[in-house]
């Protein structure tokens, strides 16, 4: 279609809406922002007669590369590393992908402009692409990679497994709650403008860097797709800007969801492309410099700043502390041991770090061999079953196991900034300042002495340990279904070789391990106990030293500084 | 921000490939061969591709989701709750789309579609094709046709938008947000080509349609009723009512006995290619609508609550939808050519109404 008649289409598809005179469309979902006096801002636009077509010819790209990689053989050079971490990074995003699709009638029953309606509505199938499309990615991995162990099961063990909500709230975020909150700030103004770039231009560089350049394609299908889906976003919250009473709400919602983002987003991103690759380039660059450049740069100072002129107030603290904890406070190693400390709950292997890994995270990250060398070194050491040791998180390596935060449901993994409190009856730790407000303050039926009762609630059994509270371990496994078709091995495993059975680890040495709930035993604590556990809790770290280890491993930094 | 790939930087390395034989049957170990999702039982005897890429993505507590949903509405209501709607199912998640619609069927269908209409406009064009209308029937598509638009819009973004966020399983909710795509682009089929008329015929008046919509009293029937459909709460109630009582009684009676009998004699050999492409399109919804609700009509436990209640359902929309139809009959003696009679359209319409309806073991109510 030509410029011109491009645009006279829009302008006539405008002709579709109508003011209903007899009966208005229900409003379904609830919202405390108003639309009073917002000017009508319209988003980039879409006609469908050229959608479809140009959306089909993207999926035909994506199928012939599906098609050449079975036929390439591509998977005779795909890093097992990198292809477990799919399992889970695959069962997390057609979530988020679907969740999206359903959380535009929040935003339409919101905001009154036909115009960004249709936006919306383009958005809406956008996202049931996205989800199906990825679905059938992991799909092709199954069928053709050596281990289909985890993904065969992959919706039923992410649902249930123990870093499952981390990734789940970068989803159940879009659909509940404010209609305003969820749908347009957490949703697109954050998630989508930020974090897709790490999600879905980051993410697929480093899988193509590890043999498997399926990856890329699907993902780049689909980020094509998300400068509709910002513009979206953004004609919406110009629209909430233009109303004064909105911005104490933008406010609050930008920081929960800018903090809520960072937490969720860069303990799973980062961690995949930190620990999940086995390109250790010196000069390929790191998670850091990575988010230094597309969320720092390219989002916080070239989209979030400018908008400080319509009145938006940006959480420039909250950027900075973003960026401290990846930078100073090692955030994605502090996850990364986590989840290898878990291994044992998990639904796919995690591969032990080499002295070649070693070398490439002290060259990037100097200091990393001091935090967190020796426990990988133990990690490894301890990585086929023996009779002489259980798994990791069972055995003396200088490693408090953590406790979750009730907000962003990742551990308090940098210690000195867990916070405790007493909320709803229930004492609670959070893994930071603002993860606590967002439980304490923002989620709540008033804000600031103003009524908010459309805002949205934490509910769930929001720490993953308590349905389990001293349970054996081999029991969790059992129940949670991550056991392989022979009935006894495992489908988690701390290394990659399959070859020797001898190697695998079985239900049969996971017995004897009961597996207790921190924050169980905290709230049967005395209050004095629990205020001494708090104190000695956050003289803890860093990669997971317990007080007094914290204590000696400072004391010698500060003699060799 | 960036939604352009990284470049690569000036001088930088690239990964070497390396040979690691991760290809499946390497090596025989447990599991090795476990090559289907096995978290769901499919609905025939081998998977399918579509039940792979939707079945279980939107979790379920009372499935595999043991620490619940994380987050609520204020009132406490989270994820996707049965409650929604009044009628209940003891499995909601048996349901299967018919045409099992996912991304690949999705845009393959639609782009197929516009492509189709494309060309016969095209063609028209070429073949000036438009010369040869009756001049009376210019205007029943000026007005008539161009309203119609509207109708399908209201319903594709207030009825079906919404409905597949209230939707308790993934299967229904991405079937319906297929449903409403295929009403808001036959709604953009139709004022586009109304838009191609207006640079095709000089006195074509292409602002009229909304004027029919908004102040035609043949049209306010309609208009009301699809105001009325887009205010209703319950979800399955929306998508009932609109797919088997709005449907047949007005909108098969629009489109396929007024639109698609009269255009021909006319002349208008392109209209009916137009509109007929939304009707194939609610033909394809129908039938995922149908296996939709026959599922509650014969569930185990709730089949007599759920009969119950569409039965009121009927009750209730069904005389409103037969007053809609019936003050569409000035539009049967417009045209020159009367071929059609507004009673035998009507009559036909009926009796699809009426069979749909029987199909699902419910009863028509007696007309109105
Ligand atoms: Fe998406
Ligand atoms: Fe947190």
């Amino acid at each position: 279609m030509s410029r011109q008649s491009l645009s006279k289409a829009h302008e006539k598809i405008k002709e579709l809406s109508w003011e209903p005179t007899f009966a208005t469309p229900a409003r379904k979902y609830a919202t405390d922002y108003t639309f009073e006096h917002a000017p009508k801002k319209d988003p980039l636009k879409q006609v469908l007669r050229s959608y479809f077509p140009m959306e089909e010819e993207k999926d035909q790209r994506v199928f012939g590369a599906m098609d050449g990689a079975i036929r390439g053989n591509m998977f005779r050079q795909v890093q097992e590393r990198w292809m477990e971490w799919q399992k889970l990074f695959l069962s997390i995003i057609p979530f988020p992908e679907i969740s999206a699709a359903r959380a535009m009638p929040l935003a339409i029953s919101a905001v009154p402009n036909p115009e960004i309606h249709n936006g919306l509505a383009v958005q809406m199938i956008d996202e049931v692409r996205h989800s199906t499309i990825q679905q059938n990615l992991k799909r092709l991995y199954m069928n053709h990679y050596i281990d289909p162990a985890g993904f065969d099961g992959s919706l039923r063990y992410f649902h249930s497994d123990y870093c499952g909500t981390i990734g789940r709230q970068f989803g159940e975020g879009f659909i509940t709650g404010d209609a305003i909150t969820a749908a347009n700030i957490y949703l697109t103004i954050v998630a989508e403008t930020a974090f897709t770039n790490t999600l879905f231009v980051a993410m697929p560089a480093e899988a193509a860097a590890n043999g498997d350049y399926l990856l890329p394609t699907v993902f780049h299908s689909v980020q094509s797709d998300e400068s509709r889906h910002i513009s979206n976003g953004y004609s919406i919250l110009l629209m909430a800007l233009a109303d004064e009473a909105n911005r104490p709400l933008l406010e609050r919602d930008l920081r929960y969801a800018w903090w809520n983002n960072h937490r969720v987003v860069d303990a799973a991103i980062g961690t995949f492309i930190e620990y999940g690759t086995k390109d250790r380039r010196k000069d390929r660059e790191s998670y850091a410099e990575m988010w230094r450049r597309w969320i720092y740069d390219d989002y916080y100072r070239s989209y979030l700043m400018p908008l400080e002129k319509y009145g938006l107030v940006i959480p420039h603290d909250l950027v900075e502390e973003a960026w401290n904890q990846i930078w100073n406070k090692g955030y994605v190693h502090e996850v990364a041991q986590f989840f290898a400390t878990g291994w044992e709950v998990n639904y796919w292997r995690i591969d032990p770090m080499t002295d070649e890994d070693f070398e490439w995270f002290e060259h990037k990250y100097p200091g990393w061999y001091n935090k967190y060398g020796k426990w990988w070194e133990n990690y490894n050491r301890l990585r086929y079953p023996g009779s002489d040791h259980g798994p990791i998180a069972f055995e003396d390596v200088d490693y408090q196991y953590p406790h979750r935060c009730w907000t962003c449901m990742v551990p308090c993994l940098v210690r000195e900034d867990m916070v405790m409190d007493e909320v709803d009856g229930q004492v609670r730790t959070y893994c930071s300042e603002p993860c606590w407000w967002t439980d304490k303050h923002a989620f709540r039926p008033e804000y600031q002495g103003r009524p908010t009762p459309s805002m949205g609630r934490l509910t769930g059994k929001r720490e993953w340990e308590t349905l389990y509270h001293n349970w054996d371990l081999a029991d969790i496994c059992q129940d949670m279904g991550i056991v392989r078709d022979d009935g006894r091995t495992l489908i988690p495993q701390p290394h990659l070789d399959l070859e020797d059975p001898k190697k695998l680890w079985t239900l049969d040495d996971f017995r004897g391990h009961p597996f207790p709930s921190p924050n169980v035993t905290l709230n049967a604590m005395t209050p004095e106990e629990r205020q001494a556990f708090a104190d000695d809790y956050r003289k803890g770290g860093p990669a997971g030293r317990p007080k007094d280890s914290a204590e000696e491993f400072r004391r010698r930094v500060e003699k060799v500084g | 921000m960036v939604t352009t790939v990284q470049e690569k930087k000036e001088g930088a390395s690239a990964p070497r490939p390396q040979f690691t034989n991760a290809e499946a049957g390497a090596l025989e170990f447990p599991s090795s061969t476990s090559r289907e999702y096995n978290y769901y039982k499919p609905a025939r005897l081998r998977r399918t591709v579509y039940e792979d890429v939707t079945v279980e993505v939107q979790p379920d507590p009372e499935h595999y989701l043991s620490q619940g949903w994380l987050y609520a509405f204020a009132d406490g209501q989270a994820g996707y709750p049965q409650e929604w709607t009044v009628l209940r199912s003891s499995n909601w998640h048996a349901f299967r789309d018919p045409n099992e619609e996912w991304e690949r069927t999705i845009y393959v269908h639609s782009a197929r579609v516009v492509h189709q209409i494309g060309q016969s406009i095209e063609n028209a064009r070429l073949n000036k094709a438009f010369a040869r209308w009756d001049p009376s029937w210019v205007r029943q598509v000026e007005g008539h046709v161009g309203a119609w638009a509207h109708a399908e819009h209201g319903l594709g973004m207030h009825v079906f938008v919404p409905a597949q966020r209230d939707a308790p399983t993934n299967m229904h909710n991405n079937a319906i947000s297929v449903n409403s795509m295929h009403k808001l682009r036959f709604a953009q089929d139709l004022i586009l080509y109304n838009l191609a008329l207006s640079e095709e015929f000089d006195d074509f008046d292409g602002a009229r349609h909304r004027q029919v919509w908004m102040q035609d009293p043949a049209w306010q029937g309609v208009r009301e009723l699809v105001e009325r459909l887009t205010a209703i709460r319950d979800w399955a109630e929306a998508v009932f009512v609109t797919n088997f009582v709005f449907e047949p009684l007005v909108g098969v009676l629009f489109r396929s006995r007024f639109v698609m009998q009269v255009a021909a004699p006319h002349g208008d050999f392109t209209t009916p290619t137009v509109v007929g492409a939304g009707e194939a399109d609610y033909a394809r919804d129908l039938r995922c609508s149908r296996d939709m609700f026959a599922l509650l009509v014969n569930d185990a436990a709730h089949a007599e609550h759920n009969r119950q209640t569409l039965q009121e359902w009927l009750g209730r929309w069904t005389p409103p939808a037969v007053e809609a139809a019936r003050r569409l009959q000035p539009l049967w003696s417009q045209p020159n050519q009367r071929l059609v009679r507004f009673e035998d359209s009507f009559g036909e319409a009926d009796t699809q109404y009426r069979s749909q309806i029987r199909e699902l073991g419910l009863d028509a109510p007696e007309e109105a």
